[in-house]
């Protein structure tokens, strides 16, 4: 919580912890991932020519974007002591609702017409929708005090459900729509480019600065913190506690449906399949970063610097030829690895704040 | 001589780091009787107990039990003496059975599988002794409070205990089921068990025992028959201090009430009443103490002044404004706050930092559109820790660096930084070093002369004698004395506090 900075003046800024360490021991552990990063990196360009080339970046950070975005939504649910199993078909329902949209428009049976909106309002009715499938998770969490992991659980197989009703299990191919029907442009969100960079990678920043300030910067993001470390005393100091988790979940939907947008508008299809198991490697970003499972500790950098490492592994690996087996292999034991290192702090941490009350 | 004790501490003396909780206690437990043990919160009847249950282990003196000498190292070594400790607290699991509680740790088993229905049988038959047919195969969590504490009791009598103690048994009881209580308690005594009776209400106690033993400073003052003293002589030697009746109100200056309860209704999940009809009115400016007992209420009022139980009846007024429709957060922006009595459960989030400890109640002040002013916040949290003296290593620092008193410090600035104009402290100096202490109750004084209303709960007559101008006392959930501070004996105080307020 480094942004937390308050350049109060005299001795309430110390912050050098006396008798713990050395100071330097601490930081270094609690900037691992990025170093884990930057070790990631030095070794893969090491190992493979490759590796460290604009094209293959380019496509890396593409990757990363698709789980960043939605690790960063995850990051605002587990800081409030939540969790959101159903990012993944939220992604994959948002696809279908734009792909559908475009592709064979609403059909409207009373009228017997078919209406096909313009590219935008499509994109934003497939966010509307992830948005709302969010807003539904966040009912039942916060009145209705259904446990986050079987809310979501819930949502999860619905949302997926409906994604298959909608295509009736078909994929809706070449939505690059038709010039008469006025609802072209929408494969400009994956492949397009501004300043060089794909647009998913433009979409990427602005989620994870938007993450960091709603996190680090608002009364909101500040309260989030609060109800996952202590959600009695968050109750007992004036913090909604329901109408703040209401809307981290009403955002992690959101940010499920820009993923599904993006996938679609990469492919140039959408498949209701779309975005399966992508809530695990999520959280594995969120983890990696340093957030903790049971809310209240955490940030949104970390969680970037942990999709990043979980992007970086994957591309390097296989660069190396690595089998794809072993990655996942290897994948699962840096996530535990992470766990371990972040136990290790917390203790660390404790015992420098026993030290500190002397 | 022999014979007539079943259990005897001799000498007993407890050394605490810093204190000596018990000094040279003797204190004996005759077969088929019960000892009430009294005396004020501090005054050494936890740690007695604690020795002679198994928990603790005495720095001197000896425990006798049939008059031989004996040594315990553990619960489980009390255990197979046949001696049980029913704790203030219920210690079942709500999740299991009544019968897998009972047999809890030591189930019957046939060739290494549960027998159940042994199990079942058995608790049965114990139950119907005990005249509560209660079923053995209810989950003890559906059950209401009076017949938890039965099964407690059973739990208790399933282990065969010679010896068993009992602290505030009643305070979970409903007055219905004090009687059964007492029933039971009779029962024991008739089939020879020794009782020792903890409770801070004398009437109850001299109901039921037959001796009483008064601890005050780690020391045995006084013991004797139940019979020939009165709670006048009880409290007298609790306290050390001659008893005298209650000096009449005086009448308070007629200023508009700042903050008016009428009529507080707040019920247990079981029916049973926490609060039954609390009236009262604050003005700016004074500081009124609420003293009682564990369980008498306290805490309940001022989170229902809170709002944090919607369930309750009755009106919460500020300033003539009606605020019983709002939650929490609306009444902390009409200018309530409070400082509630578990710090680590409800007062402080462990994983932030000071500051964002210090300003959690107020956020809105700083933000400028949607984003908070790291400047403004600072600024705001650094004048309040000047102003209340808050020692830290830095406001940036996660607040398990701070010591107790300075926690509870964070937590009051928490409150004032939303400008309230009454404040509720409960049990504000709990677990606070003594010098934080008095710097909390000058900054009590020095609010309330700043014209806000305060509220402060205590069970700790002195608390309310340093701070207080007028004095509450509740007992079972109703108010059962008010006088100046000025005129409140300590006397008159804990009888009030002690009295069975009975429907």
């Amino acid at each position: 919580m480094s942004s937390m900075t308050p350049a109060a003046g005299g001795d309430v800024t110390r912050t050098v912890a006396r008798g713990t360490g050395t100071p330097l021991a601490g930081y270094l552990f609690r900037l691992r991932a990025l170093i884990v990063l930057a070790i990631l990196v030095f070794i893969f360009t090491a190992l493979s020519p490759a590796f460290l080339t604009p094209g293959n970046l380019t496509i890396l950070v593409k990757h990363v974007a698709i789980n960043a975005i939605l690790a960063v939504g995850m990051t605002l649910v587990i800081l409030s002591g939540g969790i959101d199993l159903s990012v993944g078909s939220i992604a994959g329902l948002a696809g279908i609702v734009a792909g559908g949209l475009i592709h064979s428009g609403l059909a409207l049976p009373s009228f017997g017409v078919k209406v096909y909106f313009h590219t935008w309002l499509v994109i934003a009715l497939a966010l509307l929708v992830g948005a709302a499938a969010g807003a539904a998770n966040g009912l039942l969490v916060s009145r209705l005090r259904v446990a986050p992991f079987i809310a979501t659980l819930g949502s999860m197989y619905v949302a997926r459900g409906a994604a298959m009703l909608m295509s009736n299990g078909a994929t809706f191919a070449n939505l690059s729509g038709s010039v008469e029907l006025g609802n072209t442009g929408f494969l400009t969100l994956g492949s397009g480019q501004v300043l060089g960079l794909p647009l998913p990678i433009w979409l990427m920043l602005a989620v994870a600065l938007s993450g960091v300030f709603l996190a680090e910067r608002t009364p909101f993001g500040r309260r989030v913190y609060a109800i996952g470390g202590n959600e009695r005393a968050a109750e007992l100091s004036g913090v909604r506690v329901a109408r703040n988790k209401f809307f981290v979940y009403v955002i992690s939907g959101f940010c499920a449906a820009l993923v599904g947008l993006i996938i679609a508008a990469q492919l140039g299809a959408a498949h209701p399949a779309t975005g399966e198991t992508f809530e695990l490697n999520a959280i594995a970003a969120v983890v990696l970063g340093g957030t903790s499972l049971m809310g209240g500790r955490g940030s949104v950098g970390g969680t970037i610097t942990g999709a990043f490492v979980i992007g970086v592994l994957a591309d390097g690996l296989i660069l190396l030829g690595v089998s794809e087996f072993w990655q996942i292999v290897i994948k699962g034991l840096v996530i535990v690895v992470a766990v371990i290192l972040d136990q290790m702090q917390q203790r660390y941490a404790l015992k420098a704040a026993a030290a500190l009350r002397g | 001589m022999r014979g007539e004790f079943v259990l005897e501490a001799r000498n007993v003396s407890k050394q605490y780091p810093g204190t000596l909780a018990l000094d040279g206690v003797t204190f004996r437990l005759r077969p088929g009787t019960v000892t009430g043990l009294i005396g004020e919160n501090g005054a050494g009847k936890s740690t007695l107990v604690k020795i002679l249950a198994g928990i603790e282990r005495p720095t001197s003196g000896t425990l006798n039990l049939d008059g031989k000498e004996f040594a315990m190292d553990s619960v489980r070594d009390a255990d197979a003496h046949g001696i049980g400790i029913i704790h203030q607290e219920l210690n079942l699991c709500p999740n299991l059975s009544v019968a897998e509680n009972i047999f809890l740790g030591r189930e019957l088993t046939a060739k290494g599988v549960l027998n159940k229905r042994r199990q079942e049988t058995e608790v049965r038959e114990l139950l119907a002794r005990l005249e509560h047919p209660i079923d053995p195969r209810a989950r003890a969590g559906d059950l209401p409070l009076g017949q938890q504490q039965i099964v407690e009791i059973a739990k208790a009598l399933a282990r065969n205990v010679r010896i068993l103690m009992m602290d505030e048994p009643t305070s979970a009881l409903s007055a219905t089921e004090i009687p059964i209580l007492f029933r039971i308690i009779g029962d024991l005594r008739a089939r020879g068990v020794a009782i020792v009776y903890i409770s801070h209400r004398l009437d109850e106690l001299l109901a039921v025992a037959d001796y009483v033993s008064v601890l005050r400073d780690g020391r045995m003052v006084a013991e004797a028959a139940a019979s020939h003293v009165d709670t006048g002589w009880i409290v007298e030697r609790m306290t050390g201090r001659a008893a005298e009746p209650a000096a009449a109100l005086e009448a308070c200056d007629p200023g508009p009430p700042l903050l008016r309860l009428e009529r507080l209704w707040l019920n247990a999940p079981g029916g049973r009443p926490l609060l039954g009809g609390v009236s009262l009115d604050l003005r700016g400016g004074e500081v009124l103490g609420i003293y009682g007992l564990m369980g008498a209420g306290r805490t309940e009022l001022l989170e229902c002044i809170m709002g944090l139980h919607r369930e309750a009846a009755g009106s919460v007024y500020l300033d003539s404004k009606r605020l019983d429709r709002m939650d929490t957060a609306g009444r902390i922006a009409s200018g309530l706050a409070m400082v509630p009595e578990d710090r680590q459960a409800s007062g402080i989030v462990q994983s932030l930092p000071v500051l964002a400890n210090m300003t959690l109640s107020s956020l809105g002040r700083y933000a400028r559109a949607a984003w908070l002013s790291p400047t403004l916040e600072a600024a705001a949290a650094s004048g309040m820790a000047a102003n209340l003296r808050i020692k830290s290593p830095g406001l940036r620092h996660s607040i398990s660096a701070l010591s107790g008193g300075n926690q509870q410090k964070v937590v009051m600035a928490k409150c004032l930084l939303t400008n309230p104009r009454v404040l509720l402290l409960d049990e504000p100096t709990r677990g606070v070093d003594v010098g934080a202490k008095q710097e909390i109750h000058a900054v009590v004084r020095r609010l309330a002369a700043s014209g806000m209303g305060v509220i402060l709960a205590s069970s700790e007559l002195e608390e309310i004698r340093a701070t207080a101008d007028r004095v509450l006392v509740m007992s079972r959930g109703k108010v059962t004395a008010e006088m100046p501070a000025a005129q409140a004996r300590d006397e008159a105080l804990v009888s009030a506090a002690s009295a069975g307020v009975r429907q």
